[in-house]
């Protein structure tokens, strides 16, 4: 039977990435003074179930790097060893290098083992520099080569008649599962498959008087005749697992008759041999190797892993060859697979929602069968049934995707630590609110911009101790992650308590840049906002943890692609916060209708400043016919969806029309409606997928009544209008 | 068919062993550490258990421990899975009442084969 094991490495890698997560987050954890066990235990099973599972389905690489991570692990484990800092800091390495291993292997590309090879060369060094690591492994390997070179030297004599096997089992051998007769079904189908036969000939010398008779024990013995061409090896295997407590000798049958006539090597007899046998390891490795594979019945997997059985080191060799076919066996796809998982209560919520769902189904269904005006009542009754199921049910979907925060908080201990280390300043990191759930989705795409936040923070937001304590202040400087919901919104705070934003250098910086005129009164709102601007940074000298300054415009960028909102408030001396407001998912939108000649349009309720009917004094022509409007202090363009899409419909007169102002990228627009709708919950349906990416158009819904309306991707407007325009101008001239 | 009971805290490991034995036609239930598998022992008896030894909560020495003070579970077969190729892991098993051991890394075919021997 071939099983492909390649169906069970999505699952492999998951577990391998929480694995890694969980070494990080104990190793991180880890209070050198006085070092807790659990916790060692903890780091050393997720490296152990790594190792295994890496070596299971073919990732020979991975792990062969985890076993020297493992091996130093074990002996801190068994306190052979004292961890030190370097230890913590080396194993933080590995789990980012194992992280680079895994990613590659997942993506299905070859990984780069250049960083892999260099830190096992530093684990190497470590566990040489005590004699016991390297003693356990030179014993492992001078047993396995003895009982390789004794298959060497059987499988050159030719001429195995038989062996006749003494087997005196320990008393209590029942008591293990191990169940004699099994053996000899064993020995006798491993007989029969060379044509010999099995005689077994029991002894009952040690048989007690009935009364003193325990039936839980074994009081038998046995003398075994195996006749039959087969390798002793062979017949040791069968014995393995009861040879350390049972009394197993082995005799060479002679050709014509029952004598033994060559005593073999006892399993205690090996050890005298070992010296001689570590002389001829490499030539016995070879041959081994060679017999293995060219056992004919085993397929070509196999082949490996019974190697593995006998000899590690051939396989380190090995692997090498064998892993490329192994990763090309993977297949990309996986990669593109991403799973989720969702706790038993939320399946559970869900199962009995949609039962409720039935139910009010064949209600309805029972009243639509037999209907007369009289029932018109239940009949509302069951459809407001319906719509309160479909809303639950659609409620507990949504939260199916919903996920801890702390899948994106998580990494920023590390990152804290590492970043504090480098900086030289004393940091400590505050979570709060790690239960509060998101969508999957949303979690993925805000990890990188608040990771340029806390990195923005601590480089330039918290001073350093020196600065700290002359302003009065703790060493320590102290950032704070929080999540929480705001109505129908997470809201993610990214806190300091540095030095606040410095307000005269950053209006200097954007009046250098010529972002705001030298005698433009700023509200101290408007000046901290001056810091999203693209090319903005007030960093005097730039530094390689948070960047040139080109972060915080994509920063918020990034986050009005999640149509979410970010801002900043800072107090001189005390520090400043970031808060980032997002939807809580990115399936499902509140969106205005709106109607435009025969289409209906959908724009985010987020987006929408306003809506207003246009006046002639506020409207004033640049251009041909482009318009822009005063509205209060503001200019804002004026657009027409029937110019945008081309969709060729009348225009009205502007005077009078309905207006929508929107924002967007910091940026207000009106644009002309002929109508407005109403207000409702759509579900994204993604054009890319379904359709193909349209420029100004985020995707698309399904409404009541069965027609589809696009939803505006407002952002995307802003950018849009001038070349537009300009456009049907050329055209018009 | 015989049943057997899969203990392993990895649950890629958990998936292969399962998919290979159900294939197999065994009847087969998971447990992902030693106390889960104790109390489904307890409910049911299975022909074969089948334990990973590094596992959190209970390992699978202290498993075989306490399912041999089980009445039911005295000469049931418990075969551990091991990454430790030699010495003290395998020993502490045998000591603890373990039948057997399957090295780790291991193929289906190796699994079936030494389950076949045991279970005859």
């Amino acid at each position: 039977m071939s099983i492909d094991l390649s169906q069970f490495h999505q699952v492999f890698f998951e577990e391998s990435f929480e694995g890694l997560d969980i070494m990080e987050s104990s190793l991180l954890a880890l209070d050198l003074s006085e070092v807790d066990a659990e916790t060692i235990n903890t780091i050393f099973r997720a490296a152990h179930s790594i190792k295994g599972g890496a070596g299971t389905f073919g990732f020979m690489q991975v792990s062969g790097f985890t076993h020297v991570v493992e091996t130093l692990l074990d002996e801190i484990r068994g306190g052979d060893r004292v961890i030190e800092q370097d230890h913590v800091d080396l194993f933080l390495l590995c789990v980012d290098c194992l992280r680079g291993l895994m990613t590659d292997l997942q993506a299905g590309s070859e990984p780069d083992m250049a960083q892999a090879d260099e830190l096992k060369v530093k684990f190497e060094a470590i566990l040489a520099g005590e004699a016991i690591a390297t003693e356990g492994s030179n014993e492992d390997s001078v047993e396995t080569s003895a009982t390789t070179l004794e298959n060497i030297t059987n499988s050159n004599d030719d001429d195995i008649k038989g062996w006749k096997v003494e087997f005196i089992p320990c008393e209590d051998v029942l008591c293990t599962g191990n169940e004699p007769y099994r053996m000899f079904r064993e020995l006798q189908d491993l007989a029969e498959a060379e044509g010999g036969s099995v005689e077994v000939i029991p002894h009952l010398e040690r048989l007690p008087e009935f009364s003193k008779m325990h039936p839980e024990m074994c009081y038998l013995s046995w003398t075994i005749l195996v006749r039959a061409g087969i390798e002793l090896s062979d017949i040791e295997e069968i014995f393995e697992w009861v040879v350390d407590d049972c009394d197993i000798r082995y005799q060479r049958l002679a050709d014509d008759n029952l004598s033994a006539v060559e005593s073999h090597l006892a399993p205690e007899a090996i050890e005298d041999v070992n010296e001689e046998v570590i002389a001829e390891e490499t030539v016995a490795e070879e041959t081994v190797a060679e017999e293995s594979i060219s056992n004919a019945d085993i397929s070509g997997e196999q082949k490996i892993d019974q190697v593995t059985e006998k000899l590690a080191q051939v396989v380190a060799a090995k692997a090498k060859t064998e892993s490329p076919k192994a990763v090309v066996k993977a297949t990309n796809k996986t990669a593109e697979n991403t799973s989720i998982r969702v706790s038993i209560d939320k399946i559970d919520g869900l199962i009995n929602m949609v039962g409720e769902l039935v139910i009010t189904q064949s209600m309805l269904g029972q009243l639509g069968q037999e209907f007369d005006m009289d029932r018109v009542q239940r009949l509302q009754e069951g459809l407001g049934q319906l719509e309160q199921n479909t809303r639950e049910l659609q409620e507990s979907v949504m939260k199916i995707r919903m996920l801890p925060i702390s899948f994106a908080f998580s990494r920023f201990p590390r990152l804290v630590r590492d970043l504090s280390k480098q900086l030289d300043k004393e940091v400590d990191l505050v979570m709060i609110g790690e239960n509060t759930e998101l969508d999957k989705t949303v979690m993925e795409k805000i990890g990188d911009p608040l990771v340029h936040l806390v990195r923005n923070s601590l480089d330039h937001g918290l001073e350093n101790a020196e600065e700290r304590t002359a302003n009065g202040k703790s060493s320590n400087g102290t950032i704070t992650l929080n999540a929480f919901h705001h109505g129908g919104n997470i809201v993610i705070e990214v806190k300091d308590d540095g030095a606040g934003l410095n307000k005269e250098r950053i209006r200097k910086k954007a009046i250098e840049k010529g972002l705001v005129g030298e005698d433009e009164i700023l509200s101290d709102a408007q000046i901290h906002d001056l810091i999203f601007q693209a090319g903005f940074s007030t960093a005097e000298v730039v530094s390689d943890v948070s960047g040139r300054g080109v972060g915080m415009d994509v920063v918020r960028r990034n986050i009005a692609e999640l149509n979410g909102s970010i801002e900043v408030t800072s107090k001189a001396g005390e520090g400043s916060t970031f808060s980032i407001r997002l939807p809580l998912t990115l399936a499902i939108l509140d969106g205005q209708l709106v109607k435009v000649g025969e289409e209906v349009y959908i724009f985010p309720l987020v987006s929408i400043v306003e809506s207003i009917q246009l006046e002639k004094s506020m409207l004033n022509n640049i251009t041909g016919n482009q318009f822009v409007m005063q509205l209060r202090n503001d200019y804002i363009p004026i657009l027409c969806l029937q110019d945008i899409f081309n969709t060729g419909a009348e225009k009205k007169d502007l005077e009078g029309a309905m207006l929508v102002v929107v924002e967007g990228d910091n940026e207000k627009v009106g644009i002309v409606v002929d109508e407005l709708l109403g207000q409702q919950q759509v579900v994204i349906k993604s054009l890319e997928q379904n359709y193909q990416k349209v420029d100004s158009i985020s995707g698309a819904t399904i409404l009541g009544d069965g027609t589809v309306a696009l939803i505006v991707d407002v952002s995307g407007l802003n950018n849009k209008p001038l070349e537009k325009n300009s456009d049907d101008q050329t055209q018009a001239a | 068919m015989a049943s057997i009971l899969a203990v392993d805290d990895s649950a890629s490991m958990r998936q292969m062993v399962t998919f290979t034995l159900k294939g197999a036609g065994y009847d087969v239930q998971e447990a992902c550490d030693g106390s889960e598998a104790l109390s489904i022992a307890k409910t049911k008896k299975f022909d074969l258990v089948l334990s990973d030894v590094n596992m959190p909560v209970m390992d699978g020495i202290e498993l075989v421990t306490e399912l041999r003070k089980l009445g039911e579970y005295k000469f049931v077969p418990v075969l551990m899975l091991t990454t430790e190729s030699a010495g003290d892991k395998k020993m502490a098993g045998k000591k603890a009442g373990a039948t057997g051991w399957i090295v780790k890394p291991f193929n289906p075919d190796q699994l079936l084969n030494t389950i076949k021997k045991v279970l005859g």
